[in-house]
């Protein structure tokens, strides 16, 4: 127990709670406290129960055993309105913002007995304009959170949880959609939050932010609480050690020297959709041989870019070469025969069909051709073989080629997607987020795979909104920056804060007035 | 209460809650026949009796099960894409209406050259009638159920005038209805004495076509995928808007033919009441057969088998006809309800 | 042209506008507050034809009018609950759900009628709902006889109308129903019950329906009859498209459409009803519909949880 922080009373209490989904042990007995004023780091690889043991706490999900007391009294379970009245406020990885409509009824949403005939604007105005200047959280009320950054989002989220006047606050991973400087102004308005009396839950699997912001660090692995340390008596090291257990190596590439272009774009612009910037104007070679790594933040027209590699939009200006030649027709179909691997950003919504077998997932982009058709007809043994062998060879755990996909977990459904693309030998890959949401395994796995690919002269296009991946992976980095691209910088030649200055827009052509 | 996946359902698992909102459908019927004040066994019974209990009841269920079939079918394949055709009364019709204007004396060629294009002439005729709303939902993102609903209006209205206008029998003493087909135009009986029509043959191998396309082939294939996600089927490189274009051409087209198949089968001419609703009977068909081809066939001969077994106890009991079209729709509802539970268990924490 | 002119100028044409208007209004308002909450409601066409069935049978059995009405919101607000039970904590399709409770509804009412009625040829009638000017403002020319000389459930069509938008915009239930159908996790997140308020916005929208209904058989008319409701179900999915999702702009269109309907109506009787079959103005208001959701289709905001299940906890 840190000194100091025993001598503060305890606000939250977790108490052997448990849960399981299925045959998974999500949750295993975990028992800690918190105390007022601290920064408690939650550590854990993806998939360790970090997510499921807040969703608890907050009343999304109940547990099967154990109790959750707050400031001394007991929370009941399973309501999220409760956790909000016991002054528990929590900030979800993927925001729980509505659109279309605004800041200012983001926050209030809740707020007030529903039968009030009038809703009180004026003074919610004034309460959230006040809270955002004593906390450094400047977003303006009236502003569709739809045309917000993903920054200003996070501001609303923490917002709405102050305007409760939630005395525990929750994070989950709240840096991975950041740059750098903002994840640094975040940090700083948590330690405003701390000195004014409130308690942080901080969940993160980056170990230098939990080292930089937290007081104590619980190591959570495979669902149990495998650690409890004050952060300033541990390090980066025994903390990985305690997070990864077993000795899972992330592969590190060793150079390798690139060779021809093989895919081009030359002023490439494209219009914007929704809230996902458009190109303006793009460059941007891959080499065989080589990760290019694509650093930004999320929302600055990587969508855009994948779905032009990809093959779903054709560029409204600008031109795409593949090994020097210009595409007579541009399609998803066109894309995957000129060679291109495609690995999409969301594999349960873009890249497999939740009720399709393995097999027919498997063959999903190639199925109208040989060898799984011929004349329109499919031959569904060839279809099986091909299915078995990607099984077999990508290590994909499942309960047969038969069985429909959904019933895979989120690695094995990548590595499935992962090798109906490299199995056809695609001398260009697109990997737009491989791995993430991935356990630590999978993550390895999927690397080793990605590098193995440009070892064998594969032009690689790794998009990614996690810089720590990118700075690991990529034999050269861009950023991209509303719809624009950096000039590529070599391994290692830029720091993550410079690189971080890039994702806010800063060394752009032009722009560094704005 | 959460919905928690069962990873290996076994078959009683997959079979057991669809029977078991059968048997509650089976319930609601007595029930029903309870409030109307009528010995519920009893009312089961004469349904049943009424639907199978002897040769000229069977033909009459096999002959209502004939549209059923196909609009069933258009339903099914529609569905199964995603695509929400609720159009199949205004296909059917215009299926009809062709083969009426083809079949009364236009075209006077022998009956093995006639039937052919009849049959082609009302398909094209209904697929071309789901094509537009097809067209507006993938062009323009028009929901495609609204205007498949009010285009059975207009189609019905638009049948109406043809048969007060154009299309009236002379010789039809002021009624509104047309000319009959010239024999050739007839769909010959399948079995000479009984009242069972070649339509239903054609209905069979329809079911049997439409199964064969949709596990054998890459049409079928991309059908499906693009009723299940679309979006992943997009990124896969199928061209979905042919794909729901096409489906639209084969839900209507099989609409079409449950039009000609009554007319030439059975009717003889077009009348307005030639469809009693078969276009949203359909639904609940595909439904009850789980969109699946084959099942189709067997939920149609069940469907059918309630309306005409109902249609006879009414007559012997005083319980209103309707109790059919209450039970259809309330098993629709409990088979939709039961579906989750064969891939699913509820929790209650 | 000159008797076009002749019928939009005329106050019998605009109180016949309106009395077109008043079912359109109720079922609209409906409909737009389930889809508003993130629900689809297909069963539209079926719960206005109980509502229709149901006030005019509650009037008929010696029930006085006012309670007639409740009757029929409360048949509505039943089959609103079934929907809402298969489609909000089951998550079921919302298209095929729909299309069931319209089926069920429809044979429901027919079958009660038949058992109740066996022997009637034709449907007995009620002392309908009769008009009730308002004083002083049903004075003011041509307006004053279309819009305030009406029965009083026209005057609690347009209360409905006004409450819908006032309590959606103004109020904090209404910020919770549009936020259900915008982002149901944001509402979940917030402590409130997503499915508390989808199932609370399609038992009312189907309870308004239903009075939508009842007003054909208590006021329109006097008498109940099949295919009373003729298509006007679907005829507000359309105009709730129309209307973006708001509800002004949705009783706009409910007025649109109403005088086209009512003008259709008029022009069988000109002469240029002698030479155009009357199936083919019959049509007008159904093409009419059509047109409107092809032109409206690209500028529409749509819910952005319409038909989009929510399950809590889901993983």
């Amino acid at each position: 127990m840190t000194a100091g922080a025993g001598a503060r009373p305890v606000v939250l209490r977790v108490a052997e709670v448990t849960r399981r989904f299925g045959d998974l042990l999500a949750n295993d007995a975990i028992t800690f406290d918190l105390h007022q004023g601290e920064v408690v780091a939650l550590l854990g690889e993806n998939g360790a129960g970090k997510t499921t043991l807040m969703n608890i706490l907050f009343g999304h999900y109940t547990a099967d055993a154990g109790t959750v007391e707050v400031f001394g009294r007991p929370l009941p379970p399973g309501q999220p309105r409760a956790a909000l009245e016991a002054g528990v406020g929590m900030v979800h990885q993927h925001f729980t913002l509505a659109e279309n409509l605004t800041v200012l009824e983001n926050i209030v949403l809740g707020t007030e007995s529903l039968w009030r005939p009038l809703a009180r604007q004026a003074a919610a105005r004034a309460r959230v304009e006040r809270l955002s200047r004593d906390f450094g959280l400047a977003v303006h009320p009236d502003a569709r959170v739809g045309a917000l950054s993903v920054g200003e989002r996070q501001r609303v989220e923490i917002l709405k949880a102050l305007y409760r006047d939630a005395r525990i606050l929750i994070l989950d991973e709240p840096t991975a959609v950041l740059t750098p400087q903002e994840a640094e102004a975040l940090f700083a308005t948590l330690r405003a939050m701390v000195a004014q009396g409130l308690s942080v839950i901080f969940i993160s699997h980056k170990m230098h932010e939990v080292l930089a912001i937290s007081n104590r660090v619980l190591v959570l692995r495979h669902g149990r609480l495998v650690g409890e340390r004050a952060t300033a008596e541990t390090g980066a090291q025994e903390l990985a050690r305690l997070m990864v257990g077993a000795d899972i190596a992330l592969p590190e590439p060793r150079a390798h020297s690139p060779g021809a272009v093989l895919l081009r774009l030359s002023g490439v612009k494209t219009e914007p959709r929704g809230r996902t910037a458009g190109l303006r104007g793009l460059d941007l070679a891959l080499r065989a041989g080589q990760i290019t790594g694509l650093a930004g933040v999320s929302g600055n027209g990587q969508a855009a870019l994948a779905a032009v590699i990809a093959g779903l939009d054709a560029p409204v200006e600008g031109t795409l070469e593949i090994a020097g030649q210009v595409p007579a027709a541009w399609s998803p179909r066109a894309a995957i025969h000129a060679g291109i691997g495609r690995i999409p950003e969301d594999r349960h919504a873009e890249g497999t069909i939740a009720d399709f077998t393995l097999t027919e997932n498997a063959m999903l982009e190639r199925m109208a051709e040989p060898p799984f058709a011929r004349a329109g007809l499919i031959d569904w043994a060839a279809a099986r073989r091909f299915a078995e062998r990607v099984i077999a060879d990508y290590d994909v755990r499942c309960p047969g080629p038969d069985a429909p996909i959904r019933l895979l977990s989120g690695g094995n459904m990548q590595k499935l997607i992962l090798g109906r693309a490299l199995e056809f030998g695609p001398r260009i890959i697109l990997a737009n987020q491989p791995v993430r949401g991935l356990d630590i395994g999978a993550v390895a796995y999927v690397q080793r795979r990605l590098i193995a690919a440009r070892d064998a002269g594969a032009a690689i296009l790794l998009i990614s909104e996690d810089l720590d991946e990118i700075q690991a992976m990529s034999d050269v980095i861009h950023v991209i920056s509303e719809g624009r691209l950096s000039p590529p910088f070599a391994r290692g030649e830029k720091t993550a804060h410079e690189l971080g200055q890039w994702m806010a827009g800063h060394g752009f052509e032009g722009a560094d007035a704005a | 209460m959460r919905l928690e996946p069962i990873p290996n359902p076994t078959l009683g698992r997959r079979l057991g809650p669809p029977a078991a909102a059968l048997g509650v459908t089976v319930l609601f019927a007595m029930a029903l026949a309870w409030v109307a004040g009528a010995d519920p066994l009893a009312v089961l019974g004469l349904i049943v009796k009424g639907a199978v209990g002897s040769k000229f009841a069977l033909l009459e269920t096999l002959n209502r099960a004939t549209p059923l079939i196909f609009t069933g079918l258009a339903v099914a394949v529609a569905f199964r894409a995603k695509l929400w055709n609720i159009g199949a009364e205004a296909q059917l019709y215009l299926g009809a209406v062709v083969t009426v204007l083809l079949g009364t004396g236009a075209l006077s060629w022998p009956a093995p050259a006639l039937l052919p294009v009849l049959g082609l002439a009302a398909a094209l005729a209904g697929a071309l009638t789901l094509l537009g709303p097809a067209w507006a939902k993938t062009r323009l993102g028009v929901d495609e159920v609204v205007t498949t609903l009010l285009l059975n209006f207009i189609v019905l209205l638009f049948v109406s005038y043809l048969l007060e206008g154009p299309m009236k029998d002379p010789m039809g003493m002021g009624w509104p209805k047309s000319r009959r087909l010239i024999a050739e135009a007839r769909l010959p009986r399948i079995v000479e004495g009984l009242r069972l029509h070649w339509g239903f043959a054609l209905a069979l191998i329809a079911a049997v076509l439409v199964w064969l396309v949709q596990t054998r082939t890459t049409f079928g294939y991309a059908m499906r995928a693009v009723g299940h996600n679309a979006r992943a089927a997009r990124f896969a490189g199928i061209p979905v808007t042919s794909v729901t274009l096409a489906t639209a051409l084969l839900s209507g087209s099989l609409a079409g033919l449950a039009g000609f198949s009554e007319v030439a089968g059975l009717k003889g001419n077009l009348t307005l009441d030639l469809s009693p609703g078969f276009g949203y009977t359909g639904i609940i068909v595909a439904m009850l057969a789980l969109l699946h081809p084959l099942g189709v066939v067997v939920a149609a001969l069940f469907v059918a088998g309630i309306f005409v077994g109902a249609d006879s106890m009414s007559r012997a009991a005083e319980v209103p006809s309707y109790i059919a079209d209450m039970l259809l729709a309330s098993a629709l509802l409990l088979v939709v309800l039961a579906l989750p539970f064969t891939r699913f268990r509820l929790r209650w924490r | 042209m000159m008797e076009i002119l002749d019928i939009l100028v005329s106050a019998t044409f605009w109180t016949a506008v309106i009395r077109i208007m008043s079912p359109l209004l109720f079922a609209t308002m409906g409909e737009l507050i389930c889809e508003r909450a993130g629900v689809l409601n297909l069963g539209i066409e079926g719960i206005m034809v109980v509502g229709a069935f149901a006030g005019w049978m509650a009037v008929y059995s010696g029930l006085g009018l006012w309670p007639g009405v409740a009757v029929a919101m409360l048949s509505g607000m039943a089959f609103g609950l079934l929907h809402s039970t298969l489609t909000v904590p089951f998550g079921l399709s919302q298209h095929v759900v729909g299309l069931g409770v319209t089926l069920l509804a429809t044979a429901a009412t027919y079958f009660t009628y038949r058992l109740a009625l066996p022997q009637v040829s034709s449907p007995p009638r009620i002392q309908p709902f009769t008009e009730w000017p308002v004083p002083v403002l049903s004075e003011i020319p041509v307006i004053g006889p279309a819009v305030f000389s009406q029965t009083p459930l026209t005057y609690l069509a347009y209360a409905v109308a006004a409450l819908t938008a006032w309590v959606l915009y103004r109020t904090p239930l209404g910020l919770a129903l549009r936020a259900a159908g915008e982002n149901p996790a944001a509402v979940e997140a917030q402590g409130l019950s997503v499915v508390a308020l989808r199932m609370g916005a399609v038992i009312l929208g189907s309870g308004l329906m239903a009075v939508g209904g009842a007003f054909l058989t208590m006021s329109a008319f006097n008498s109940f009859f099949f295919e009373m409701v003729n298509g006007r179900g679907w005829i507000c999915i359309a105009l709730v498209v129309f209307g973006a999702w708001r509800p002004g702009k949705a009783a706009l269109g409910a007025l649109l459409f109403a005088a086209f309907d009512a003008l259709q109506i008029r022009l069988q009787q000109t002469g240029l009803g002698q030479h155009v079959p009357y199936q083919v103005f019959l049509m007008l208001p159904y093409a009419l519909s059509i047109l409107a959701l092809v032109v409206m289709s690209r500028r529409a905001e749509v819910p952005a949880a319409l038909m989009v299940p929510f399950n809590k906890g889901a993983r």
